[in-house]
């Protein structure tokens, strides 16, 4: 199959779908590659080099998509690009399928399939293709840089000289991929950093990165399915309100990242919080895209609003294009290396894989948008365990059960030996020999219960208690018997004393040492 | 009088069972031992207050002496002579099986007839002959433990053959000596099957390597019960019953919960000679290369790590180095590490060593934990640890199905980020196979001494 990666033609996009590397493990994949003249140029990656690689360089987008069976592009389709894609084809790059329900439609009319990477489902099987990430981390790494850009101060504090320089104080809004970036990011600039988050499970991250985990007091989970963040009712909105307002004049610089999936960025950095916060302050919004959670936010733009800069720019990850590239293009590599399990470069669209059906959104001619919800998330590890067990349990009984006429006959026999047992012995031992057997089946289901550390207490106890034959020594010490047999006897009760004094007491020894 | 004996020795079997149920956990324990020892006191004050003639003092003595013995014995054990100690012990049961065998076959009151002589008869013989091989069974388990003579297993030519002569020997003249009445005849028989079970006990424990000691010391722990058991018919002593069957079974659950760990037969190992009949090293190369570090690296490495599971083996009981991994584990819990233990179930050299030796060093036993708690957390841990452990945890277990120690149930270090291994040499483990482990591309070696090795890195960690 031919892929086509043709250069990407949306205003203030950068970035290229493969790069010279990615271009070689498609190729080992089974893959024919056609590039666009100058598809990587803006990205820092030359023709010459996709064309070493093996790739092979097309004059123009037409050319490039003529023939072409999987086209890998960043954003989505214009619908000038629309039409030149082959019908039949496949078509792997962002779409916002919640938002461009059009394009979906347009995709199905012209039967081609087309694969949504913001789609991929958030499972750690998907790790390696999950995009958003990627290019998540590059945003929050990029607003940290835009926003040292735009601030005329430094990060780190100093003494020089010259007089004080006081750090900067950063305050990230949302701890996700972007929001965990932005945190390193500034951190090793030297600012004093600061966080928030509804989800009160990611404290230990934030934490981690070395920032201090802002929080309010009131009782509410706020963790949604698929790692997202939920909406949160209106006494927790209230009580964060009141702590952003609160950090507004003290911080210089806001990087907000909080999304929900499918709604409206929430609005979290109101107006008079922008204007109580110290001139030359900078807001960088990463949710600009959704609306902003800034209330000044001009989307794709950077505005000043007393004397405050805030960024909106949607493009951060284009704005490091070489590095978004590559990890872009990786994530792609991997998921085409799932859609080719035989390396043989033709795809299969199969959806009984969990990862392929999430990312699929269009499929031969019909619209698969949504797909079902993910069957585990990253934290509900232990119930898709459980599921498992059982069966294995199962399949262990089945493997354990023996024929019933086998056990059948193995009592039968059993009972028949008693009872012939019972005939020919003497009434004394027959009640002995009960004892026995049922001493055995106690021994047996109390040493199970018996803890796999204590193993050598549960041996040096029963040393001791062994020398209970202590007490067959002393009958005959204490019998009249002959001079022989005394002295036997006697030597019977040091051996076996040695065992009860020694026993015990080393098992007392091992015991007071285990402590918690 | 009888009627209260016999209910002090209800009290004491009943003490003996809550005695070994106590040992299913950790706070329960204590409790447990205290229970045994009430019962075993109680035996004895009921056995000694209905002796009728008066043989008080020699009872005193030989108790006292036996005390005197013991005690000492268990307080100058170190705890990496447990192993040499509880064979110690077993062989006193065993020896105490063969001296009340012989003394109630001598005991002159006894007068039997008929089908009660043949039971009492069968009862003596068994008695003595599994005292016997108990006896002498531990004690040679106990020399090689000791190192007084060699681990290795000794391999004799037809072996086998010379077992199953020994043991046809003592059938026929058990079949002799059973319905025969008492004469010097007798006597002859008997101290002949004595000494061919003495003999016996030596040379089956001998064929068996060091490395399989864990079985072998469960299954003479079985076989002092079964002894105990068999004098207990002998004397019609229920008490002795009960203390058999609990101890023999216990014994037995021992061995195969060791025989699993290895995945091994029962019968191979009581057979002997693992890896050594024709296994030789396999000369297959494995393919990679192993990195070495020194400990400064590895210093560096704890230091970057969050997770760390320490895996130790026999070798840190022979290095001694417990209570350096017990302060390096100090160490780095106190820099808000988490450090855990995973201990398989044949490490060491008797069932649970390990544990009892990080006890000894002060580590707490709830980060101490069994191979199947420890092993699905592998994947998210930093550092795995391995000290003088390899064949448990050779991946070869898990991944090469014609290995020879396929199937045999592992500790899966090498899905940790990191693992490294201290080892002295590159020499093989116990099952003379080469580990694979050593040259994966996240293990790495630190060569040395792991005493040494460890107090150096928990200096160079502490800087």
């Amino acid at each position: 199959m031919i892929i086509a990666i043709p250069r990407e033609t949306a205003e203030g996009e950068a970035r290229v779908a493969a790069t010279p590397d990615s271009v070689k493990r498609l190729l080992d994949l089974g893959f024919s590659i056609v590039l666009e003249r100058g598809a990587g140029t803006k990205a820092s990656f030359s023709d010459e080099l996709y064309q070493q690689a093996g790739a092979e360089i097309r004059e123009n987008i037409t050319t490039c998509l003529t023939g072409a069976d999987v086209v890998l592009k960043v954003q989505p389709p214009s619908d000038e690009e629309l039409a030149l894609i082959p019908s039949g084809a496949t078509l792997i790059t962002f779409l916002k399928p919640a938002q461009n329900a059009e394009l979906l439609q347009k995709l199905a009319g012209k039967n081609i399939n087309a694969l949504a990477v913001e789609s991929i489902p958030r499972i750690s099987r998907a790790q390696k293709m999950d995009a958003l990430s990627s290019m998540a981390n590059i945003a929050g790494y990029r607003a940290v840089i835009e926003a040292a850009h735009n601030f005329g101060r430094f990060f780190t504090g100093q003494i020089t000289a010259a007089g004080k320089i006081p750090p900067a104080k950063v305050l990230v809004i949302g701890a996700g991929v972007a929001g965990l970036s932005a945190i390193g990011t500034a951190k090793s600039m030297g600012a004093i950093v600061r966080a928030f988050d509804t989800r009160a499970e990611v404290r230990e991250q934030v934490e981690s990165m070395g920032a201090e985990f802002l929080t309010v007091q009131v009782e509410e989970e706020g963790s949604g399915s698929g790692g997202y963040a939920k909406e949160m009712s209106k006494e927790f909105i209230d009580a964060e309100m009141a702590l952003f307002r609160e950090q507004a004049k003290d911080v210089d610089i806001v990087i907000t990242t909080a999304l929900i999936p499918g709604k409206p960025a929430p609005k979290l950095w109101l107006a008079d919080m922008v204007d109580s916060m110290a001139p030359g302050s900078v807001v960088v919004d990463l949710a600009a895209e959704m609306g902003g959670n800034c209330d000044y936010t001009e989307p794709h733009k950077k505005a000043e609003r007393s004397d405050v800069t805030i960024i909106g720019y949607t493009n951060l990850p284009s704005r490091a294009a070489t590095q978004s590239s590559r990890l872009y293009s990786t994530n792609l590599a991997h998921l085409l290396s799932e859609l080719t399990p035989e390396k043989d470069g033709e795809i299969d669209l199969n959806f009984d894989d969990e990862v392929i059906r999430g990312a699929t959104v269009v499929k031969s001619g019909e619209i698969t948008w949504p797909p079902p919800a993910p069957k585990v998330s990253a934290q509900a590890k232990k119930p898709s365990k459980a599921i498992e067990e059982p069966k294995l349990k199962v399949e262990k009984e089945k493997k354990n059960k023996k024929s019933p006429l086998a056990i059948f006959t193995f009592w039968a026999v059993a009972a028949i030996l008693l009872l012939w047992f019972g005939k020919v012995a003497p009434p004394d031992f027959v009640s002995h020999f009960t004892v026995f057997v049922l001493a055995i089946f106690v021994g047996w289901q109390v040493v199970w219960n018996v803890t796999h550390a204590l193993h050598t207490p549960l041996m040096s106890v029963t040393n001791a208690i062994s020398g209970i034959v202590v007490v067959g020594a002393l009958l005959q010490l204490g019998a009249t018997g002959s001079g022989l047999v005394t002295l036997l006897a006697f030597v019977g009760v040091l051996v076996a004393s040695i065992n009860i004094f020694g026993g015990f007491f080393v098992t007392y020894r091992m015991l007071k040492m285990f402590r918690r | 009088m009888n009627g209260m004996i016999a209910m002090a020795y209800l009290f004491s079997a009943v003490m003996f069972i809550l005695s070994l149920g106590g040992l299913s956990s950790h706070e329960t324990a204590r409790r447990g031992n205290i229970y045994g020892m009430v019962g075993m006191a109680v035996a004895i004050i009921a056995t000694i207050a209905g002796i009728t003639t008066g043989a008080y003092w020699m009872v005193i003595i030989a108790m006292v002496a036996g005390a005197a013995i013991g005690l000492s014995l268990a307080k100058r054990v170190a705890m990496t002579q447990m192993p040499q100690m509880v064979a110690l012990l077993h062989s006193f049961v065993g020896l105490a099986a063969v001296l009340i065998g012989w003394g109630g076959f001598l005991d002159p009151r006894i007068n039997l007839h008929g089908a009660a002589h043949v039971v009492h008869s069968t009862e003596i013989y068994l008695g003595v002959f599994i005292g016997a091989i108990t006896l002498t069974g531990s004690l040679v388990a106990f020399c090689k433990l000791q190192g007084v003579i060699s681990g290795k297993p000794l391999m004799l030519p037809a072996r086998h053959w010379l077992n199953l002569t020994a043991i046809v020997a003592c059938i026929v003249l058990g079949v002799l000596f059973v319905p025969a009445e008492v004469n010097a005849a007798t006597v002859l028989n008997l101290l002949l099957m004595t000494a061919i079970a003495l003999l016996l006990g030596i040379h089956l424990v001998a064929a068996i390597g060091g490395a399989d000691m864990p079985v072998v010391i469960s299954m003479l722990n079985s076989y002092s019960g079964w002894a105990a058991a068999a004098t207990g018919f002998m004397l019609g002593n229920d008490l002795l019953i009960v203390v058999g069957a609990l101890v023999g079974s216990s014994g037995a659950i021992l061995s195969y919960i060791m025989c699993r760990g290895m995945n091994r037969s029962f019968i191979s190992v009581i057979l002997g000679g693992f890896g050594s009949d024709g296994g030789e090293v396999s000369d297959e190369e494995v393919d990679g290369e192993v990195i070495s570090i020194d400990q400064q690296e590895l210093a560096d490495d704890l230091k970057a790590a969050d997770s760390i599971i320490i895996v130790p083996g026999f070798g840190m009981a022979v290095a001694h180095a417990q209570q350096a991994v017990s302060d390096l584990t100090d160490r780095l819990r106190s820099m808000g590490k988490t450090v855990r233990f995973g201990i398989h179930p044949v490490a060491g050299r008797l069932p649970g060593h390990m544990n009892v030796l990080l006890a000894e060093a002060n580590v707490p036993y709830d980060i101490v934990l069994e191979m199947d708690e420890i092993n699905p957390d592998f994947p998210d841990t930093d550092l795995a640890l391995v000290i003088g452990a390899n064949d448990t945890v050779n991946p070869d277990a898990v991944e090469k199905p014609g290995s020879p120690i396929a199937g045999m149930p592992v500790l899966e270090v090498w899905k940790a980020r990191r693992v490294v291994v201290l080892k002295r040499s590159m020499a093989s483990g116990y099952a003379g196979v080469a580990n694979p482990l050593f040259y994966k591309e996240n293990a790495r070696m630190l060569f040395g001494d792991a005493k040494d090795s460890l107090q150096g890195v928990l200096g160079k960690v502490c800087d």
